[in-house]
């Protein structure tokens, strides 16, 4: 792993996570796993049109947040949140019908893959202006914070995000407010096309800048679920105790290019092989039968996630396009878009 | 009816709905303990206390997220962008975040907020703290867009502004902080899209926004006694919603349209008025329509500059008599 020596990366814990969170995690990765595969089949297929981040590869993280969350804290996704909706039990006809502009897509058609929101589930969006979801995640902190609920934003982004100056007026506004928000960066080693090394200062571009917003700097692997779940869950104590916000780096890989027409050539040779040695499912599914879980529990797992992925495809598909008359509704909070009399 | 400032309007507007709702929270750069580099919000931070008035860091894109983030987690914020010019700092939250999140969600997201803003001429601060902006937020489809130019309204559609389900942009005038009118006491609440007929008039229909419609008044003063051209003065006071219907009438009325902005030339708003009368009332026009706007410039600061730059009355008067006399 592209880490220094200086630095320990969490270990996966032998013990200390119970059965049914584990069995959590695993149907979580498996689902979005193979929802995102799915939602690659239908580009192919020309069915899904635009554009498209996937996160394959990096589905340890949203599934351990997605577990570790109370029901009513909130997420904050940016463009590749396809697996971070989905983890908080958006529904996955909602995810695969909206990326194929279908009425039953959680946005109607009107956002599209990179903006899926369901606020019923506390997705309160996915951002694709990089950096700029940061400021309003803890803003949302802000409003848990003056209400005292307790609730805790989470805010999912790249570890090219770090260079931006959002991050950075986010992260020090919600540390002198002492707000309980998260920021996960997913540091995959690349900003879109071109390795994060190359154009960041410093080695671990979240966790080397928190101590300029006094927070502890932390690095946790990525592809170990269990290891994010035991991090995310002492961040949210964390964050509902009033402790206020922690800035976490979480070492991860994207089996995939940054969006569906970058086919990721820039990378070395060899280096997609090494991490898929590291395949968070994968190597999750090895520990579960280590742990105690027998191969035909997770083959009913297996086939049940994608039962469930060929079910919600079946629904978008046969669900109708949407109503050209809703293009002037949803403006403004009368439903409407008039902007005169 | 008390008389109060420009200024004080802002803060017994804010104070008026802080007092009534708790969800109603302030924030900006100096406008806690300091009471504003304006000193529109003085004595906020004494009544309301640290938790509902909030000194921010110089972190525009802070500011406005944490408005939108609250916003749509149930608090009503009040955000304050010290000066207009800086809201190119974090325009894409206007442009980008706030304004398109409820459209792109259809209709999941709320944003029940006001961003404040000092804007336009007349401190001679130069051309990064003295330009009228206007025009920038109402291209941009969801949000509202309120100009006041008088201290009633300013108290009035200040708190409309906070109660509107919408998000809304409010540029205060700086060069009006100081002036003083009468506001009516007790709780008073304007409604957004209306525009008010000031003076009417039978030759000509001025349409103005902010100091302009000041200016407009005294140049149809001076147009009716000193040349006998009688103008009514439209003051738009909400360019989103826009009141196309009184715009309309008003023209109709006389026969004639001239826009007053502050904005300059391209694309200033005056040009969406004077494309919607062309369209809507042609036949009713007896001249062509004319704008008076900033030249296509950015703002100089010397007071001799600014003020051959901004439409003054003088300029006012002048090219409506070049047209009508």
């Amino acid at each position: 792993m592209a880490t220094s020596a200086s630095r320990t990366i969490s270990s996966p814990p032998a013990t200390g996570i119970g059965r049914e969170t584990r069995s959590e995690l695993y149907r979580l990765q498996l689902e979005l796993r193979y929802c995102e595969k799915r939602a690659y089949d239908l580009f192919l297929q020309n069915l899904i049109k635009g554009t498209s981040h996937l996160s394959l590869g990096q589905e340890a993280i949203a599934a351990a947040f997605g577990v570790a969350m109370r029901p009513d804290d909130w997420t904050f996704c940016t463009y590749r949140g396809h697996a971070h909706t989905l983890a908080r039990g958006a529904s996955m006809e909602g995810v695969l019908g909206e990326l194929m502009g279908r009425q039953c897509g959680l946005l109607g058609g009107k956002g599209g893959s990179m903006h899926l929101t369901d606020v019923a589930k506390g997705v309160m969006g996915s951002y694709a202006i990089i950096g700029a979801h940061l400021p309003v995640a803890a803003g949302a902190a802000w409003s848990a914070q003056y209400r005292g609920t307790e609730q805790v934003a989470v805010c999912f982004f790249g570890d090219g995000t770090t260079n931006i100056g959002a991050f950075h007026e986010a992260l020090n506004f919600s540390a002198v407010w002492k707000l309980p928000v998260i920021f996960v960066c997913e540091n995959n080693l690349y900003m879109e096309y071109t390795p994060i090394a190359d154009v960041t200062a410093v080695e671990h571009p979240a966790a080397d800048r928190a101590s300029a917003y006094g927070l502890p700097s932390i690095i946790v692997d990525g592809n170990d679920a269990d290891a994010v779940y035991q991090i995310a869950s002492e961040a949210l104590a964390k964050a509902r105790a009033g402790g206020g916000p922690s800035l976490i780096e979480a070492m991860t890989y994207r089996h995939s290019g940054h969006s569906r027409a970058d086919p990721a050539k820039y990378r070395p040779e060899g280096e997609l092989e090494k991490w898929l040695l590291r395949d968070p499912v994968v190597t999750y599914r090895e520990r579960l039968l280590q742990n105690g879980f027998n191969e035909p529990t997770l083959k009913d797992m297996e086939a049940a996630a994608m039962g469930k992925v060929d079910a919600a495809t079946a629904t978008a598909k046969a669900s109708p396009l949407p109503l050209i008359e809703d293009i002037e509704k949803n403006v403004w909070a009368n439903g409407g878009a008039a902007w005169r009399n | 009816m008390a008389e109060l400032t420009y200024r004080e309007a802002v803060a017994a507007g804010i104070a008026q709905e802080m007092a009534r709702d708790e969800r109603v929270v302030f924030l900006g750069e100096d406008v806690a303990a300091a009471g504003g580099v304006f000193k529109a919000t003085v004595g906020l931070l004494e009544k309301f206390g640290p938790k509902r008035v909030r000194d921010c860091p110089i972190s525009e894109q802070a500011i406005l997220g944490a408005a939108m983030g609250a916003a749509m987690t149930g608090l009503r914020p009040i955000a304050e962008i010290m000066f207009s010019d800086f809201l190119a700092v974090c325009w894409d939250i206007v442009a980008n975040e706030i304004a398109k999140s409820r459209y792109m969600t259809n209709g999941q997201i709320s944003l029940p907020l006001v961003i404040r803003t000092a804007n336009g001429s007349g401190s001679r601060f130069g051309a990064q703290h003295s330009q009228a902006v206007e025009n920038w937020a109402m291209m941009i489809p969801g949000i509202k867009v309120v100009a006041p130019a008088f201290p009633a309204d300013v108290k009035g559609l200040l708190a409309a502004a906070i109660r509107d389900p919408d998000p809304v942009l409010f540029f205060e005038q700086k060069s009006l902080y100081s002036m003083k009118g009468e506001v009516p006491d007790g709780e008073y609440v304007d409604e957004l899209g209306k525009a008010k007929v000031l003076r009417r008039g039978k030759d000509c229909t001025i349409v103005a926004l902010a100091s302009m419609v000041h200016k407009s008044l005294d140049a149809a003063a001076i147009l009716e006694k000193e040349h006998g051209i009688s103008c009514t003065v439209v003051d738009v006071r909400s360019l989103v919603p826009l009141d196309t219907q009184t715009i309309l009438a008003e023209v109709v009325r006389t026969g004639r349209l001239v826009t007053v902005e502050e904005n300059p030339r391209l694309c200033g708003w005056g040009a969406e008025i004077a494309s919607i009368v062309a369209d809507e009332c042609f036949w009713d026009l007896d001249g062509p329509i004319m704008r008076i706007t900033t030249p296509h410039v950015p703002l100089p600061s010397a007071d001799l500059l600014e003020d051959n730059t901004i439409p003054s009355v003088e300029r006012i008067v002048r090219e409506i008599r070049a047209k009508i006399d």
